[in-house]
């Protein structure tokens, strides 16, 4: 009845279900946390924008982003992964996003940034469809907890257009 | 001698109750893990719910051993996302981060582009040769709920097998051995 084998057993359930219990409790405390976010995404210059030669647009441009995002750090947010996407719908597609550019927030002292940047990723349309085409800039963000449960939200950033001729 | 068959009877028949009820507990117990396996699925909605991280090409927001909760629902895949995917025709699945996605207009069908967070460039190189995009068959789940270095327990096992057997069979001694 009191063997070494089953206190080992019961010492290590109930070390398992404290933790598992913390774990539970830890992630349940982020719904606590309501957070004011806030973005600003500039374009300063559309550096080159053209037909590739098998015929899709592509432009590259340089964006300064501002955003403060200290609001999302709780004590079980492990970091906050935030990207820039381009959102636009041209005749073939119903929806494109493209991420333009992203970053990962380990601490909260990061959490309030601007970068000065030109696009990461290729903004390349799968057509010739950005010839004054109007677009939103979506900066999306992605809470990764320390462990529980992840969020996600987004702020949307409409009325931008791209130019009217290749350049 | 009526007594002293009498009494190897009682012996017998006590040892072998207590035979069929370490079986039976033995049972429960697997089939509890069944249980709660099986009601993961129904629950998420995926073929594999708990997937564990084996690579580093999510660090530092996954990491290798760490346990990933997936959720298959109706609402369409978007950038940004954690998905699970698997290729034609490769059987280990890989999570990673949506970056790009293109919706048809009439059909609605989503073409889906991956890379992971830690990786230098997006997921074609480790597609399919001239496949581009992931369409929505490949993914198996999309990346709710996060619980850290639970999954070595795994990793350990399926790098070192002898340890699998070695585990499985102190549980069932134990649970056989076990005195009420």
């Amino acid at each position: 009845m009191h063997s070494f084998g089953y206190r080992a057993n019961a010492l290590l359930t109930f070390s398992i279900t404290i933790l598992a219990l913390m774990c539970a409790m830890a992630s349940v405390s982020d719904n606590f946390n309501t957070p004011t976010t806030s973005a600003q995404v500039q374009v300063l210059n559309i550096n080159w924008f053209q037909k590739q030669p098998n015929g899709n647009d592509e432009v590259s441009m340089t964006l300064n982003i501002s955003a403060d995002l200290q609001s999302l750090f709780t004590w079980n947010t492990k970091q906050v992964f935030v990207f820039l996407a381009a959102e636009y719908e041209t005749p073939k597609n119903s929806l494109n996003q493209i991420s333009l550019w992203d970053g990962i927030i380990p601490t909260k002292e990061h959490a309030k940034f601007w970068i000065h940047t030109s696009n990461k990723y290729r903004f390349i349309d799968q057509g010739s469809n950005l010839r004054g085409k109007e677009y939103n800039l979506t900066m999306h963000w992605h809470v990764m907890p320390k462990t529980g449960k992840m969020s996600a939200d987004k702020i949307v950033m409409p009325g931008y257009r791209l130019p009217v001729e290749y350049r | 001698m009526g007594w002293v068959a009498d009494t190897l009877h009682s012996v017998t028949s006590i040892q072998l109750r207590e035979l069929f009820n370490h079986f039976i507990s033995l049972g429960l117990i697997v089939t509890s893990a069944l249980v709660i396996w099986k009601v993961l699925i129904c629950v998420s909605g995926c073929q594999s719910p708990v997937v564990v991280v084996i690579s580093a090409s999510m660090e530092p927001g996954f990491g290798r051993g760490d346990i990933l909760f997936l959720h298959t629902s109706k609402d369409p895949i978007r950038a940004g996302d954690i998905v699970v995917y698997n290729i034609d025709g490769k059987d280990i699945p890989i999570v990673h981060r949506v970056i790009e996605v293109r919706e048809r207009q009439n059909t609605e069908e989503a073409y889906i582009l991956t890379k992971g967070d830690n990786n230098p460039s997006d997921d074609r190189v480790m597609y399919n040769p001239g496949q581009k995009w992931l369409q929505e068959h490949h993914i198996m789940g999309r990346a709710v709920g996060f619980l850290p270095y639970v999954g070595w327990v795994t990793i350990i096992m399926t790098d070192i097998p002898v340890l699998k057997y070695i585990l499985i069979g102190a549980l069932g001694l134990l649970v056989l051995t076990m005195k009420e």
